[in-house]
């Protein structure tokens, strides 16, 4: 599914012109650096807690192009933390995001993938990305992702995560640069199934950990 | 010496499955970064420690 790039409105407000958005952005961040925001694409795998809410901040920030891939369908237990609305129960995550960030940004472009991303199939999904956000929630499958990933795209920057549940302290949650493409952002620990589990403000700190990082490697700052 | 997970050992020239299986690792929740490089998972039977080696497992847990 293409996102058209253009939203419209059925009531009498209009949204603002392309042109008139992107000069708010570059007037917010600077013309230079919104430009290297507004060239770079990211790629989110899974739309849960972590990758909705990392979607929502890179669309905010004015990321030109995102990558969506979610298998799952929006739940009423989802929205304790995931940026969906009880209006969208029932619907593909894939379809409620593009549909929420096209509220939020309505000339974003968006490629989004309703699958379960596997070793086999995630290679074309995810070529055109220069940066990729493993937002999982399963421990093996996140494992996984980071080491075909790591393996057959080195080139690619690749940010991960582990570790946010419960309500342990917030300045436990960091970003660590493990290699020169690979970062992980967590608190390294706490598993969400030993827990009180997940709870939206921390998994909301880790998701800006992620997308944060990502916007500083687009804008070429590479260290943590 | 080889360092893992800040802890130096010495278990130069054994290799990095011999110590992932004797520290109990289940091989399905991790990724193993060696000198600034992930090594991949089928390279982790001949993936000989080295001394001055420095490694990084990363044990992912669940939630996101």
């Amino acid at each position: 599914m293409k996102s058209s790039a253009l939203w419209e409105v059925d009531d009498l407000r209009p949204i603002p012109s392309k042109q008139e958005m992107l000069l708010a952005l570059a007037d917010r961040h600077g013309k230079t650096l919104q430009e290297k925001f507004s060239k770079g694409t990211v790629a989110v795998c899974g739309l849960g807690g972590l990758g909705s809410n990392i979607a929502v901040s890179l669309a905010r920030a004015g990321v030109g192009s995102l990558i969506l891939t979610d298998f799952d369908r929006v739940d009423l237990s989802n929205l304790h933390r995931q940026q969906y609305k009880a209006s969208q129960i029932g619907m593909y995550k894939t379809t409620a995001l593009v549909q929420n960030l096209l509220e939020i940004s309505p000339y974003l472009s968006m490629t989004a993938h309703t699958l379960r991303i596997t070793e086999e199939n995630f290679y074309p999904l995810l070529s055109d990305a220069d940066v990729i956000c493993e937002a999982f929630d399963d421990a093996t499958e996140k494992a996984a992702f980071v080491n075909y990933v790591s393996e057959a795209m080195p080139e690619k920057y690749l940010i991960a995560a582990s570790g946010m549940s419960g309500l342990g302290p917030s300045n436990l949650i960091q970003t660590r640069k493990l290699t020169e493409h690979f970062f992980l952002c967590g608190d390294g620990a706490k598993d969400a199934a030993d827990d009180i589990g997940l709870v939206s403000s921390r998994v909301m700190i880790c998701a800006a950990h992620q997308a944060h990082m990502a916007l500083c490697l687009l804008a070429g700052i590479h260290d943590v | 010496m080889v360092t893992i997970n800040g802890s130096k050992l010495d278990i130069a020239g054994r290799t990095l499955l011999w110590y992932l299986s004797g520290a109990n690792y289940g091989l399905e929740q991790i990724a193993v970064e060696r000198n600034g490089k992930i090594i991949p998972k089928s390279q982790y039977a001949e993936a000989i420690l080295a001394d001055g080696d420095v490694v990084e497992i990363v044990r992912f847990v669940g939630g996101g």
